[in-house]
């Protein structure tokens, strides 16, 4: 889809100088929290559906450019396209958990 | 600087919130019909909920000076009970007349259900049946695409209302598109901690541009900010916006979009070149 678009009127180099420090610190905090998993060497963590796709989204974030929360956003989704018969909880968990699907 | 928050739950917010918005530039806002934050005895406490919607909060925010409005239905997390549903959507009716009713919201899905989707539709009827406009909230984190998805192709079946008498509320990168696409207006929230960031919302704003998207705060009982607007409003200065986009999505596009009810009375002049400011809140009643 083509739009038209408002053009960020900062440089490259203008973002960097008012954003690296705040996504620098975004960044030792995603380490920091892959770190305490490590500490807590539980073999469930690894094994975690919310984890797994985390860890997929951390590929997406690391791999060539293009569109990464688009693609980081689609990895944590329902790929499904039918409604569920029933309600099985009342909230999201913020990932799709391929095996209760029976697919994928 | 004036703006309208197109989402705000007031009814779970406290008087120095609305201060807060009072200080902030805050002139309108719009408070649709929510979750309690656990599921209702019966139907019968929706009159009471729907009293406090068009009654209470109205003479809460005029005593800051904002203008309150407000959308009626069952909310999605209590669809999935369709007895609940057909009990409350008997209420709506007599309710839609109120002086600050704007329309029919938020509506939509929350766990993907055949029943929510049979309430949405309900709604649906309900709107195209009283001329509503519609505030659609799209289910959230890994349900997002789905729920929008299914939302759209609803709206597209039924085809009785026009999709810019429609706003599909919580829109993120993987579905804007979807909506704008489709000829809907795309409202982004803003959360502190959990969802969209205003840094987030400004990209997508560069990437989709400024027409047809509103920005609200979806302020409610939950971790949310109430000022989250003009935080928004302040990012945008920070990423060297000018201050008329600045004013389109803070202030002029929620009033393109709300006043196609005709109960919605703020910044009718904003078209006719006469620079008129917003009109005041009423008093009190
Ligand atoms: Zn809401």
């Amino acid at each position: 889809m083509e739009r038209d678009f408002l053009a960020c009127p900062l440089t490259g180099t203008r973002l960097i100088d008012e954003y690296f420090i705040e996504n620098r610190t975004r960044l030792l905090d995603l380490a920091a929290f892959l770190d305490r998993l490590d500490r807590a060497a539980d073999p469930a963590a690894d094994a975690d559906f919310r984890m797994q796709a985390f860890r997929e989204g951390l590929r997406v974030l690391c791999g060539s450019s293009g569109p990464r929360v688009e693609r980081i956003q689609r990895v944590f989704s329902d790929p499904t396209t039918e409604p569920a018969d029933g309600l099985d909880q009342k909230s999201a968990c913020g990932a799709y958990d391929h095996s209760k699907a029976g697919g994928a | 600087m004036e703006y309208i928050d197109l989402h705000a739950h007031m009814a779970s917010r406290t008087t120095d919130d609305y201060e807060q918005m009072a200080l902030t530039g805050c002139v309108a806002l719009t408070d649709p019909a929510f979750w309690a934050g656990f599921d209702r005895a019966s139907a019968d406490s929706f009159d009471d909920y729907f009293h406090q919607l068009t009654e209470v909060e109205p003479k809460r925010a005029a005593r800051v000076g904002i203008r309150h409005y407000t959308w009626l239905c069952l909310n999605p997390k209590e669809a999935d009970n369709r007895a609940l549903a057909r009990a409350v959507l008997e209420k709506i009716p007599k309710y839609l007349d109120r002086a600050n009713v704007l329309g029919i919201g938020e509506i939509g899905l929350n766990r993907i259900t055949r029943n929510e989707v049979a309430t949405f539709q309900d709604h649906l009827d309900l709107a195209a049946a009283h001329r509503q406009i519609v505030l659609i909230h799209t289910p959230h984190l890994e349900d997002k695409y789905k729920g929008t998805r299914l939302i759209v192709e609803t709206l597209q079946r039924d085809g009785r209302i026009d999709p810019g008498r429609i706003l599909i509320d919580h829109a993120e990168e993987h579905t804007i598109g979807i909506i704008l696409g489709n000829g809907f207006w795309a409202g982004i929230t803003l959360y502190p901690q959990t969802k969209v960031s205003p840094q987030r919302a400004i990209d997508m704003i560069e990437r989709f541009g400024p027409d047809r998207i509103c920005v609200s705060s979806a302020c409610d009982w939950g971790p949310s900010l109430p000022i989250a607007v003009p935080r928004f409003a302040l990012e945008m200065r920070r990423r060297g916006h000018d201050e008329k986009w600045i004013r389109k999505i803070i202030y002029e596009n929620p009033i393109t979009f709300l006043s196609q009810s005709p109960r919605f009375l703020i910044g009718q002049k904003m078209n006719d070149g006469n620079g008129r400011k917003a009109q005041s809140a009423p008093s009190g009643r």
